[in-house]
């Protein structure tokens, strides 16, 4: 498929409004990249057009060698993506919610272990509006692992987490980084994201104020946001 | 295509058996239409054919647009339509699936409102059902294909519910000419089978036409394009 995605002079315009002016980056599997910034910096608008959902203005996206504007079902079914909204149907059981979305993609009978993973096999046939935000956040990264990607976005993942799931999801991470998943994490949580990513964009009003890549974690995220950010 | 097209209805199917919300809005506003209908034009215990065509068609083409902005919330609540979007499921496979569900919500409540019609209007509506059941097929088919389209289109504008009425009404008033005109001229003194034939055909031709044309227009319209 692709082991990398190379992100050349990206711009997005909302009529008088830039979000991205110009971002330049290149993200690689087995890497978990931090994708940090202030409100406003265009971090959702970056990983909206990493999804494809999102066109960008100018500049160019390639997954490998597959142009953004080329972007079709192959390519879609191997991007997973958490956003804020958990994508999922609340009169579904949490179970019935994956089935649907594996069969979407083409597979299926992962559903249990998925839901084991996220470490929902308990509450896996009750509806999901009767879960609480952590147990849909849960969900929704099961969901957005049912393609098995092989590039995952993640936007504020640790949000309602308890201590036990935030430890969980980063063990989770940690597994499909070291695993040759290319990864990009949005989070304002530098603490639940610290020794997690190995590669770190810091993002400033839609621009690439500091972006680097090394072979350990970084462990103290706060202080390279407090000094770029 | 198919088994994806069945895969989205029948997850339509299974929430609405759940929580069975948009065929119960649907018929209780059809009914009520119904019945505020009958009062004004029921004459000795019976209505004009012209009037009962009306009337059902009325009832069908104002509740159908509480189903289709229902069933758009469905995709709304949580963002699901963007997973949708984001699965490599063909776009024209969501489309179909979805318009699949709200024909059968509609087809559910139009069969509620024509044996409505026969009670409170004494319409014989049965003595052709076959050219009714043509009419209101082919009717809520091409209803649904360009409301579908519109009520997800509008996914997030502010004011969804009104625009939906504006730009749908214009767009499906010869559906409602062509099954208003077909179903009065079945409840005539003497049926005029040609001319509910005629207008069989007709819708056939419109929904041929636009499911094609929502077809091809479903992703550029959806899918952000900046």
């Amino acid at each position: 498929m692709f082991d990398h995605v190379t992100v050349e002079g990206v711009t997005k315009v909302y009529g008088r409004q830039r979000a991205l002016g110009g971002v330049s980056l290149r993200l690689e599997a087995g890497r978990l990249c931090a994708l940090l910034g202030p409100n406003g910096a265009g971090k959702s608008t970056l990983l909206g057009i990493l999804s494809t959902l999102l066109r960008p203005t100018g500049g160019e996206v390639r997954f490998g060698s597959v142009q953004h504007r080329q972007a079709g079902r192959t390519l879609r079914g191997a991007i997973g993506l958490v956003a804020h909204e958990s994508f999922l149907y609340g009169d579904l059981t949490g179970r019935e919610n994956l089935r649907f979305f594996e069969r979407l993609y083409g597979g299926g009978g992962r559903a249990q272990t998925l839901l084991s993973r996220v470490g929902l096999d308990e509450a896996a046939d009750r509806p999901v509006r009767t879960y609480s935000r952590g147990m849909q956040q849960r969900l929704a990264l099961a969901r957005a692992l049912c393609g098995q990607p092989r590039l995952l976005l993640l936007d504020e993942p640790f949000t309602g987490l308890d201590s036990s799931g935030v430890a969980a999801l980063r063990t989770l991470l940690a597994e499909l980084r070291d695993g040759g998943v290319i990864l990009m994490l949005v989070t304002h949580d530098l603490a639940a994201a610290a020794e997690l990513a190995n590669h770190v964009v810091v993002l400033r009003r839609g621009k690439v104020a500091f972006d680097h890549a090394q072979s350990a974690p970084f462990a103290r995220l706060d202080e390279v946001y407090a000094a770029h950010a | 295509m198919l088994r994806l097209v069945g895969l989205v209805l029948w997850k339509d199917l299974v929430v609405e058996w759940r929580t069975r919300e948009i065929v119960s809005t649907m018929l209780f506003f059809a009914v009520i239409v119904m019945l505020i209908f009958s009062f004004a034009f029921l004459s000795e215990g019976r209505a004009s054919g012209d009037a009962v065509a009306g009337i059902l068609w009325t009832a069908i083409a104002f509740s159908g647009t509480l189903g289709l902005s229902r069933a758009a919330d469905r995709e709304r609540d949580g963002d699901a339509l963007r997973a949708l979007l984001l699965s490599p499921a063909p776009r024209a496979a969501l489309y179909l699936g979805k318009t699949a569900g709200i024909v059968i919500f509609m087809l559910a409540t139009e069969l509620v409102v024509a044996a409505l019609s026969t009670i409170l209007f004494g319409a014989a509506l049965s003595a052709h059902a076959a050219e009714l059941s043509g009419l209101l097929l082919l009717g809520t088919i091409g209803y649904a294909a360009i409301g579908g389209l519109f009520s997800l289109m509008l996914g997030r504008a502010r004011s969804r519910d009104v625009l939906l009425a504006v730009v749908l009404y214009p767009i499906i008033v010869p559906v409602i000419i062509a099954g208003s005109k077909g179903t009065s001229s079945l409840l005539e003194s003497i049926p005029d089978l040609a001319a509910a034939r005629y207008w069989i055909k007709f819708l056939a031709v419109f929904d041929i036409v636009f499911v094609t044309l929502a077809l091809w227009a479903f992703e550029p319209l959806i899918v952000e394009r900046g």
